[in-house]
């Protein structure tokens, strides 16, 4: 292999790390934070959301997403798509309306802002006037109407945001075409509600909130019909064929209206509460939708009896006698119906309905008996449980994904696999179509499927394992843009915990009134925290996996396709062995479940190991050749043969001065307390002092006295300045027993002609402690005990923590993974030259020489930037030129939200990129680094930013939404007719058409190209930044 | 030139004879001194003390006596023979460590009063200085010929962990002159000094100094918490450069006669005579490089890299040094017997060893 590891700048080098290193953020997974607006077009098919940072996100068939970022940083209050356009309006809460759309640049949409537009009052004119509350896009996609506070409609055209001064319908115009006898009563107030005659382009319904609404004949500027309730009006929606209107209202309420212009209606047709005769809460939105059986659904959100349900964020489905109050566990933002979109079909025939809660997105099948939930592909409620940790493995074998799959289907049972739609498109490459097939297995069908994603089918299967605080570890599948939930493993019925585990979220009473339902996975409520999950190692080849919680415990698992009862094997890690006059003043251990538990197929415990003091376990390895699982706590380390089921040693590394350690989490509390404490008193006695020194005088002075007082403040705040003490670290600092990092090695410890296995270890402290150990042969395996003994320890002197340790081959190259080799996925380690240590403290990277341990080689980091290294991973990074090239570096994440590349085995720092806000410390305490490469971290807590250091390994979405494509599919529809499902198998159906195929072969291409290595996607354009994640050109 | 010098023959203090003193005179070729060990075996012969361990030092221009215990300062000492060399032998275990240095030769009046009046002497006790080698530094200026005038570069040395660094760094703005005129920009300055710590104890930096570079990294746009944990990456080592707040000490720096101790000008900061390095490298130091390696639990080594001379450390003497009482009693006289200094020197060292223990226990260490 050809190396070009010379150091200074060497040009030849320079053109390779071009060819090696690219920093890009691609793609962001999970669920938007604090989302405030939904939009849906059922034209293009694509949903849209609106977040409070003034993010839009659009998401359509899996692969398909945008990012668009407003430059105001205000909440997107609503989002418009224009009807049958690749256009969309938003409004944001600081009153603007922007318009952005999707062009399609070199074969790839990005999304983009066009204008945008303040609407102004006349001169003078309060800023309710003009402070919108409707956004009405007219069918003509010339015209947008815009309701207001004032009562006042106004006409905007686009794409120009022209206002049409003229033809504002103002209240007074209104009223002057009504009747005289509603003309008496002050109905109109703001406008509540704004829709577009569905079959006549002329006539639009003003909904205002004091319970008028009006039909206002756009040519003929007159009323052509009014209808006015008694209740305040919350929203309305007309019938599909125009004969109807239903409104809600306040009092939770709604009420039909026949549309029909020579008569008068002053009563409604029907007046309902559905939750009543008790007060109710409003109904704020309200579907009525027709269906071919004939009976419609009636879809609303809110309306529960006020006193009883007041609180619960419900969504209520009525349809043919059956009724279901859909029970969110956040806040409904807002919803949707899918329905047909063909607006010449006759009837809506309602397939989905989709709701956008606060914390998730919730898609239900309204076809399918029982409107069971439908799993989306994309928008994972990552937070559905707070996520402590995660654990990211690259390149899983087909056999174990498959493996998981199975086991994570089976627990999907609940959801609806929307049968009855079309096929999805068939795989771009032959190659990935098994995973491909898996793929569909396990996503059923997805009705919100527009836009075309042209990213190469991903060429390796991605876990992301995340762990949560309730005691739960979920199986993502990261290979992609979508971030899809395979399987979820919970640790908690190992435990004895205060709630049942059998209480299931589906178990409600039939004769419940209302007929609530929870649905959605947000559950932020851990029954104990103790439950929670820090650190999880998974082989990949064996399908051990070991997962360690906050309350020290340590459980090994094994993947098992059948479900089984067995007892799980408890040990004790007494990790404090003979120290004495120890008191741990931190949470009790858990109680392990007595006897048989029965477990799912899947990851199911045989071994739990207990750390004695039970503190939260801060490090963990797994060599599944070996059958051993390394554990670390504050206190100390320990290791664990599985396979014989028996401790094989502790160690302690606890300094006798460590007493924080030792006494737990409570007394960091305390001292918290206390230092609160302290700083309350000293703002009293700033105040008092600034009190004393106000001088007393007459009123006229006080104002200056006390603008003097505060100058004084400000002086005292300037006097206390920030201030950092320099000190060198002592061995006496607290929490230096603490376990960084544990390694399993088999390298030259003792001598350099015999090669033994070892586990090395390393402390907060900056200590590195190696053992040899002695593995029986595996014929022996059960017989022989484990030997460990201990070889070496090394002190660093600058004393900062071990956060990595590596051993390099003889060719520089990071030892493999356990199995990898057995597995023939990596070529065996050079055993013949010699093996080098690398240990990554916060501070420093230092490479030592093996087996006699002397120092050759360190990059001080810290000394020279002052950053410390907070992640630090080997990674392979491939040549986005050569086919075969590629080289071992480091990936390092330090604490100013820097990240690196530091070669190996020269430790010469390579590039350099800023990733993460040095403030955004959960972001930075997220990060994971994957194998090639890539990366993930958290930027809020239900989203994952993912980047990539790599030119070769890009995950980012590339997709096409073309009103091309829109046209052809309203042109199927005219010719499949209102056949619901047909008219989705957009995708089959494309294809006899002359562009499909054109697409199709373009498709074919890139998959190609994909499938040759190099699926890298060529950057395209300046501003896909702001179209596709974020992620920098 | 092929001339012989005659050489006053050192004092010789022999345990044996307290108050006696033995002369000799011998000539050495000025030109050909030969090595330090030939004198070395010249003088023991000389004196017929063939297997007695002795200090060797000699008188030099300004009458300060100087050790001779390496060929270097021994041809310095033969180079300065004017013509006569005065050397001064003393017995090892005996040696009286404060008669070197600055000016001993003169205060040797005062040692002399002190021995005719012993009431004085307990009241005041002499302050016992050790040679200059068996000290290790705590800090230095260095860099003073490459950097600016308004600049000071302060080297730290922080041996152990029995003594904090003891300062404090916050943030702050200071005024630069840029392009566009005067500009506040921020800055990092020490706010605070630790009583008793070592940036305290050097008195070469001060609260409001404003700190520039650590270790030769220039800390401007860099946040306090970079500052603060290059420092500590550093404190092994640290070299700090800083603007002192105080500027009056730095503008006079051109009457300062650079390389001999002893001699600063800096009026404001008497008692730290300041060592000057004539060249900086900050990779040249690692001094952070000792890990420690146990091996099979054995016991404790050192990674073999740059090892310290640890024994120098071990027989370290901790004196406080104080001018005050070492120019106490000074009576400028170029008339010096050298008979009975020689003999009051040995007095003086032997009445002296008790309170040298003593001192030591007190930790304080002496800045050179």
């Amino acid at each position: 292999m050809r190396r070009f590891l010379r150091p200074g700048h060497d040009p030849a080098r320079e053109r390779l790390k071009r060819d090696l290193f690219q920093f890009n953020k691609t793609v962001e997974h999970g669920f938007p934070h604090q989302p405030s607006a939904l939009g849906y077009s059922p034209s293009l098919r694509i949903l849209a959301i609106g977040t409070r940072s003034g993010a839009i996100k659009l998401y359509g068939a899996p692969g398909v997403e945008f990012m668009g970022l407003h430059r105001e940083n205000n909440a997107v209050v609503q989002i418009h798509f224009l009807p049958g356009q690749c256009q969309l309006v938003t409004l944001l809460d600081d009153n603007s309306l922007h318009l952005w759309s999707l062009k399609v640049k070199s074969g790839v949409s990005e999304l983009q802002e066009d204008e945008s537009f303040t609407l102004r009052g006349p001169p003078g004119a309060a800023p309710s006037a003009t402070q919108i509350t409707v956004v009405l896009p007219h069918s003509s996609c010339q015209l947008l109407y815009l309701g207001t506070e004032s009562g006042s409609v106004f006409m905007v055209q686009l794409p120009a945001f022209r206002a049409l001064e003229d033809q504002t319908i103002s209240s007074d115009a209104v009223l002057q075409r009504l009747p005289e006898e509603v003309r008496h009563r002050r109905a109109f107030e703001m406008v509540e509600a704004l829709q577009e005659h569905p079959r006549d382009p002329n006539q639009i319904l003003i909904g205002y909130s004091r319970g008028l609404v009006v039909i206002w004949d756009l040519q003929g500027s007159c009323v052509l019909c009014h209808f006015l309730s008694s209740q305040q009006l919350e929203n309305v929606c007309w019938q599909r064929d125009g004969h109807l209107i239903v409104s809600c209202h306040s009092d939770g309420s709604y009420c039909q209206w026949p549309v029909s212009s020579d008569t008068l209606q002053l009563e409604p047709l029907r007046s309902c509460v559905p939750y009543g005769p008790f007060p109710c809460k409003a109904i704020t939105k309200i579907f009525w939708l027709t269906t071919k059986q004939g009976l419609p659904f009636t879809i609303f959100q809110g309306g529960m009896p006020r006193a009883s349900y007041g609180d619960r964020h419900c969504i209520s489905v009525i349809h043919n006698g059956q009724q279901t109050a859909f029970d969110f566990t956040s806040r409904v933002i807002d919803f949707t119906v899918l329905i047909e979109a063909n607006p010449e079909a006759a009837l809506d025939d309602p397939y989905a309905l989709v709701v956008l809660a606060e914390e998730e997105l919730v898609v239900i099948d309204l076809q399918t008996a029982g409107w069971p939930p439908v799993q989306p592909p994309y928008l994972a409620s990552l937070h559905c449980s707070a996520i402590t940790c995660s654990h990211h493995v690259s390149n899983i074998p087909l056999k174990l994904w498959e493996r998981i799959i199975a086991a994570g289907s089976r627990q999907n049972t609940h959801f609806s696999t929307m049968v009855g739609l079309a096929p999805a498109p068939a795989p771009p490459q032959p190659r990935a179509r098994l995973a491909h097939e898996l793929l569909r297995h396990l996503l059923q069908e997805w009705p919100i499927d527009g836009g075309t994603s042209l990213a190469p089918a991903p060429p390796q299967r991605d876990l992301l394992l995340t762990g949560h605080e309730d005691g739960t570890v979920r199986f993502w599948d990261a290979s992609g843009v979508c971030l899809r939930l395979l399987y979820k493993l919970s640790t908690v019925r190992v435990f004895l915990t205060d709630t049942d585990p059998s209480e299931s979220l589906s178990a409600q009473g039939e004769d419940e009134w209302p007929p609530l339902r929870k649905v959605g996975s947000f559950d932020p409520y851990s029954d104990d925290p103790r439950l929670g999950i820090q650190k999880i190692f998974l082989c990949r080849y064996s399908g051990y996996l070991a997962v360690a919680g906050t309350a020290g415990q340590v459980l090994v698992l094994e993947l098992n396709d059948e479900a089984a009862e067995h007892a799980v094997e408890q040990v004790e890690a007494d990790l404090l062995q003979d120290q004495e006059g120890y008191r741990w003043k931190g949470h009790e251990r858990l109680c392990a479940r007595p006897g048989p538990v029965h477990f799912e197929p899947g990851f199911q415990p045989f071994v739990l190991v207990q750390c004695q003091p039970p503190a939260v376990v801060t490090s963990l390895a797994l060599h599944s050749e070996w059958r051993l699982v390394a554990f670390g706590t504050s206190h100390g380390f320990g290791l664990f043969d599985h396979q014989q089921r028996r401790q094989v040693f502790v160690k302690c590394t606890l300094h006798p001065n460590d007493q924080l350690a030792l006494e737990g989490p409570l007394s960091r509390v305390k001292s918290l307390k206390k230092s609160l404490r302290q700083s309350f008193r000293r703002i009293r006695r700033s105040r008092v002092s600034s009190r004393k020194r106000r001088p007393a005088g007459p009123p006229g002075e006080v104002q200056e006295g006390s603008s003097r007082a505060e100058r004084t403040g400000l002086q005292n705040m300037e006097l206390a300045p920030v201030q950092r003490k320099i000190e060198a670290r002592s061995a006496e600092d607290s929490f230096t027993g603490f376990v960084r990092t544990l390694y399993f090695a088999d390298t030259y410890l003792r001598d350099s002609s015999r090669h033994c296995p070892s586990l090395w270890a390393g402390t907060n402290g900056g200590t590195v402690y190696a053992f040899a150990l002695r593995v029986p042969p595996a014929e022996r395996r059960m017989d022989e005990p484990v030997r460990a003994e201990q070889a070496k320890e090394i002190q660093l002197m600058h004393r900062a923590p071990v956060v990595g340790i590596l051993v390099l081959d003889g060719h520089s190259v990071p030892l493999p993974e356990p199995l990898e080799v057995a597995h023939d996925l990596s070529k065996s380690p050079d055993m013949q030259g010699s093996h080098q240590l690398l240990v990554v403290s916060e501070e420093q990277f230092k490479v030592f020489t093996l087996p006699k341990v002397s120092a050759r080689l360190k990059l001080k980091l810290t000394a020279l930037e002052g950053s410390r290294v907070r992640r630090v991973s080997a990674a392979r990074f491939g040549s986005c030129r050569a086919e075969d090239y590629g080289e071992h570096h480091l990936a390092v994440l330090t604490n100013l939200g820097d990240i690196q590349v530091v070669s190996l085995p020269l430790l010469k720092p390579q590039v350099r990129y800023s990733c993460i806000r040095r403030e955004d410390v959960s972001g930075i305490a997220s990060c994971v680094f994957t194998k090639y490469g890539q990366g993930f971290y958290l930027i809020s807590p239900s989203e994952f930013e993912r980047f990539s250091l790599s030119t070769k390994w890009l995950v980012e979405p590339r997709c096409l939404v073309d009103s091309a494509e829109t046209k052809n599919y309203s042109r199927l529809h005219d010719r499949s007719g209102p056949e619901k499902a047909s008219g989705r198998a957009r995708n089959s159906g494309s294809q006899s058409d002359g562009e499909g195929v054109l697409k199709e072969i373009q498709s074919t291409l890139e998959g190609d190209r994909g499938s040759c290595g190099d699926w890298r996607s060529p950057r395209v354009a300046v501003g896909y930044s702001l179209s596709n994640g974020g992620g920098c050109s | 030139m092929n001339r012989s010098h005659r050489h006053g023959a050192g004092s010789g203090c022999l345990g044996t004879m307290e108050f006696g003193a033995e002369f000799r005179r011998f000539s050495l070729e000025r030109s050909k001194p030969g090595k330090f060990e030939e004198f070395y075996g010249l003088l023991q012969h000389v004196h017929k003390i063939p297997n007695v361990d002795v200090l060797v030092g000699y008188a030099d221009i300004h009458g300060d006596l100087l050790p001779i215990n390496n060929d270097d300062n021994y041809h310095k000492a033969v180079s300065t023979a004017n013509p006569l060399l005065r050397i001064f032998i003393q017995k090892k275990e005996e040696a009286d460590y404060s008669a070197f240095g600055t000016d001993t030769l003169i205060k040797k009046k005062n040692v002399l009063t002190n021995v005719l009046r012993p009431d004085n002497h307990r009241k005041k006790p002499h302050i016992v200085i050790s040679m200059p080698q068996d000290f290790r530094p705590v800090s230095s200026i260095i860099d003073v010929d490459i950097l600016p005038e308004t600049h000071r570069r302060v080297r730290l040395y922080k041996y152990g962990t029995e003594k904090p660094l003891g300062f404090y760094i916050r943030d702050g703005s200071s005024v630069r002159v840029t392009p566009h005129g005067l500009e506040k920009v921020p800055g990092i300055f020490i706010s605070r000094l630790v009583p008793g710590g070592l940036a305290q104890s050097t008195g070469l930096l001060a609260v409001n100094d404003e700190v520039l570079e650590v270790n030769g990294i220039e800390v401007s746009g860099k946040s306090l918490d970079q500052v603060t944990d290059m420092m500590i990456a550093n404190s092994r080592n640290l070299i700090i450069t800083v603007r002192p707040a105080n500027q009056r000490n730095n503008v006079i720096r051109n009457s300062r006669t650079s390389g001999s101790s002893g001699q600063s000008t800096d009026n404001s900061l008497p008692g730290y005579p300041q060592q000057i390095e004539p060249s900086f490298e900050p990779e040249d130091e690692d001094s952070d490089e000792d890990d420690i390696i146990i091996e099979d639990n054995g016991v404790p080594q050192q990674i073999p890299k740059a090892v310290r001379n640890t024994e120098s450390l071990e027989s370290l003497t901790q004196i406080e040094l104080s001018f005050e009482s070492g120019q106490n009693g000074f009576i400028p006289s170029n008339e010096v017997s050298l008979a009975p200094l020689a003999s009051g020197t040995n007095t003086e060292f032997e009445t002296r060893a008790p309170d040298q223990k003593l001192l030591e226990e007190d930790g304080t260490i002496i800045t050179l």
